[in-house]
């Protein structure tokens, strides 16, 4: 007769040994239910529609709960950072005096340049309360909400929409008249990206179409410093000082097109970068000569184009964390 | 009844049924597109060519504008005078015109400091001119750079800054609180040299002036007038800017002492009550600290441009519009708070001296017709008047308390036998030109701003100072507002009619 003990243990080694063979199975050899079915020859499964990109539905993050968790995340953390990282300046803000100061304020749709990811906290951060309350971003679909994690940070933290920067799409700026409409304050990057070079682009006429289509008024917004900061390509930010520059708000005039608005815009923008590195008496009288320095930088291509941005860089806010501070030997 | 003192404030208890109070009319409405507004008057001026067509390459521009005497207290930024002058350089610049300097027109005020410079003209403006050396301040001892420009039919001369003597166009932007600024007196004071000034400050002046708030009734209006008809036809091409204000004074948590007291709600007394509390428990320095600190979010309710006189007149019934208060005959008594501020203590100390200039220049000259409290009457103020100087702003006010007060109080004897030393004194002269002190004849131009009222009133009392510094100034002490009525019933009587000037905001009594 078999030891009851023997036969126990036999079982029990057997049980372990399963166990241990199922958990080191590649999944790829369990089945169905464990995997998704198998589409059978000649059946041909429609796509899913994506939930990401321009698709993504970002209503949840206008609720009360996530406006209260924003309004946490924007005067706290992302305030300090962009404190302690960009160390700005604001100016021009005595611009929107006029409309601040109204019993309702419009809603404003802020057009600033744009250099670097830190564009946004810097921009949230300076923008008066009254507007930064109820402020929406225009994130580009393709880069902010391209993942799940991306887009629920990007909407949670920043209100950012996506903006489809590749095709034209009537469901990002129906979204965008809606929100503007309903008295949401808008950030919108005229230039549809970051600068890959450290100069300006080109402005896109989407802050110009929107105004057009609501009456909200135009900021235009030149941010200095960013760019050497955390640019484009750079792997890690580099504390350094920024200025930001408000514009007085701009409205399309009668019969005015979008495109030329649009210029209007580029010209105030411009003229906003050349009071930033010099003065507004300098900046005014250079825009009347029609001299101002182009925010796109000089025409030629090759390293020239560097060699110039450096030299505009030395006069802007980037340029104060290189000069060394002087200390004159104590003569006694 | 609500009493200003100093940097506090206090309810007192006026005698029922003979007394009145006269509030402030309710804040006009502002305009909606201050920016626009200017431009608009810029480009539709009265009496003169569009400010554009003006406006030429190489030619020179001067651009003057009030110190930080006005408005009080400062308002919030943007200041008006930020958004004409900005909209006026946006049109140099436009014309090609390069140069450009901006002037602080202080007269003998005292040079305003950087911050107060920005806060009046922005830090567009002051990053662009003060470093080039075009953004400064008129120095009325400085005779290299003055210029006589003619001379009145009653001998009176003017000289004024030579820069703006010499320029193509002169642009004046005012900011018109009360009925007194801006027209002819803002560029024949502001940038006029003392000697200048001396033909009209001065007590025989000023005693004729009923009041400094009815222009067609004040000598010393006269006098500006008469000065600006010679700059008008020798003096270069003025083209004017002036905006009027409303009484929009106290922003939150002070918004209730622009209230009457009966509209008080409960949120309001509490205010009143934690704010005079810890008012009260608190050092003075502090106290002082935030009450100037205070910034009113006046608005704007008026811009004209162009020709002086025609802009002038067209402002004035701006200003009446918003501060004549109708009131029936004359009281024995008036009563007043006086305030932490006035004109020449911005930032600064109320010093005993202009406790004076304050209650009997000021607010007793904020009538039109007649005087509120009848000749021979009382007044009655409530005011700390510490002994307390501030030595950078007023190093002569400290010398005219101790030497010259304690000689006369007499406007017209002072200025015979002290004025001229404290004038030409090289130390105060040193002070007023490189530092931020008034010039050295200032006390004497505070004291004689109360000339007319000194003169009229019957008896002045002074509720809560300092005995010996009210004694000195030729008042007499109170401890309480019953004793101050107990001190003027000698004057008189036992049942005199009361006038309570419920100050600030602004309000200028038209009594009939």
């Amino acid at each position: 007769m078999a030891n009851p003990y023997m036969k126990r243990a036999q079982k029990l080694a057997g049980n372990a040994e399963s166990a241990v063979r199922q958990a080191t199975t590649p999944l790829r050899n369990f089945g169905f239910p464990f995997r998704a079915p198998t589409v059978p020859r000649g059946v041909e499964v429609p796509p899913e529609a994506s939930g990401l990109g321009a698709h993504y539905d970002t209503g949840w993050a206008r609720r009360p709960l996530a406006s209260s968790i924003r309004g946490v995340i924007t005067e706290g953390p992302m305030r300090l950072a962009a404190r302690i990282l960009t160390n700005p300046e604001v100016t021009g803000v005595d611009r929107l005096a006029s409309l601040q100061r109204l019993e309702t304020p419009p809603p404003v749709i802020f057009a600033p340049t744009h250099h670097s990811h830190l564009d946004t906290g810097l921009m949230i951060r300076s923008i008066p309360l009254v507007w930064r309350r109820d402020l929406v971003v225009a994130a580009a679909a393709d880069y902010f909400f391209n993942k799940k994690w991306k887009a629920v940070i990007s909407a949670l933290a920043l209100n950012a929409v996506p903006i489809d920067r590749e095709v034209t799409g009537r469901k990002s700026s129906d979204l965008l008249v809606g929100l503007v409409d309903k008295g949401s304050s808008l950030i919108i990057y005229p230039e549809g990206g970051r600068s890959p070079d450290g100069w300006g682009q080109e402005f896109k006429g989407g802050a110009a179409y929107l105004s057009s289509k609501t009456g909200a008024p135009v900021v235009p917004v030149f941010i200095d410093g960013t760019g050497s900061i955390f640019g484009k390509g750079m792997k890690r930010p580099k504390p350094g000082s920024t200025k930001v520059v408000f514009g007085a708000p701009m409205w399309a005039e009668d019969g005015e097109s979008t495109r030329r608005f649009n210029a209007r815009i580029e010209a105030e923008a411009t003229v906003l970068g050349d009071e930033a590195l010099t003065d507004y008496w300098s900046a005014r009288s250079r825009a009347a000569r029609g001299e101002s320095p182009s925010l796109t930088g000089p025409e030629h291509t090759s390293w020239r184009r560097d060699w110039d941005l450096a030299d505009r860089r030395k006069m802007g806010a980037a340029g104060k964390r290189r000069r060394a501070k002087r200390s004159w030997p104590d003569l006694g | 009844m609500l009493f200003w003192r100093g940097e506090n404030f206090s309810l007192e208890r006026l005698p029922a049924d003979r007394s009145r109070v006269i509030y402030p009319p309710e804040p006009l409405a502002g305009i909606e597109d201050p920016e626009g507004a200017i431009r608009n008057a810029l480009l539709s001026p009265m009496d003169s060519d569009p400010l554009p067509t003006l406006l030429k390459p190489g030619m020179k521009l001067t651009i003057c504008f009030d110190d930080a005497s006005l408005s009080l207290p400062k308002m919030r930024r943007p200041d008006t005078r930020q958004r004409i002058i900005e909209a006026v350089l946006e049109l140099a610049a436009a014309a090609g015109v390069d140069d450009v300097h901006l002037i602080a027109a202080l007269g003998l005020h005292r040079r305003m400091h950087d911050y107060e410079l920005k806060h009046v003209l922005g830090d567009r403006i002051f990053d662009a001119f003060h470093p080039r050396g075009t953004l400064y301040q008129h120095d009325a001892e400085d005779y290299d750079n003055l210029t006589v420009i003619g001379e009145t039919e009653e001998g009176e001369v003017l000289e004024i800054n030579k820069r703006v003597a010499e320029s193509d166009l002169v642009v004046y932007a005012n900011v018109n609180q009360v009925a007194m600024d801006g027209g002819w007196k803002s560029i024949t004071t502001g940038v006029a040299s003392y000697r200048c000034l001396s033909f009209h400050h001065n007590p025989k002046t000023l005693q004729n002036t009923r009041s400094l708030m009815d222009r067609h009734h004040s000598a010393l209006h006269q006098s500006l007038w008469r000065m600006g008809e010679v700059l008008r036809e020798s003096g270069p091409q003025i083209f004017t800017v002036e905006t009027t204000l409303n009484t929009n004074t106290f922003p939150k948590p002070f918004d209730f002492l622009a209230k009457r007291e009966w509209e008080w709600n409960a949120k309001d007394r509490a205010t009143y009550l934690a704010t005079q509390k810890s008012l009260s428990a608190m050092p003075l320095k502090a106290r002082r600290k935030i009450m100037h600190s205070i910034e009113s979010p006046y608005e704007m309710t008026s811009v004209q441009a162009g020709f002086t006189p025609t802009v002038h007149e067209e402002t004035l019934k701006h200003v009446y519009a918003q501060h004549l208060v109708e009131v029936e005959g004359q009281t024995d008594i008036l009563t007043m708070g006086i305030p932490y501020i006035c004109p020449y203590n911005p930032e600064g100390v109320m010093n005993p001296i202009l406790v004076m200039c304050m209650g009997l220049g000021y607010l007793f000259n904020m009538y039109r017709g007649k005087p509120l409290v009848r000749e021979g009457g009382v007044i009655i103020m409530t005011h700390p008047t510490y002994r307390d100087f501030n030595p950078v702003h007023h190093p002569s006010y400290i010398d005219f308390f101790e030497e010259v007060l304690t000689d006369t109080t007499d406007p017209a004897v002072m200025s015979e036998k002290w004025e001229k030393k404290y004038a030409e004194d090289e130390w105060y002269r040193h002070l007023y030109r490189t530092g931020n002190a008034y010039h050295g004849v200032h006390p004497f131009y505070a004291w004689y701003w109360g000339a007319h009222g000194q003169q009229h009133a019957g008896k002045v009392i002074i509720v809560g100072g300092d005995a010996p510094t009210v004694r000195r100034l030729g008042f007499t002490p109170a401890s309480t507002m019953n004793d101050a009525f107990e001190i003027a019933s000698d004057v008189v009587g036992r049942a005199p009619t009361v006038t309570h000037l419920h100050v600030p905001s602004v309000l200028v009594a038209d009594v009939k």
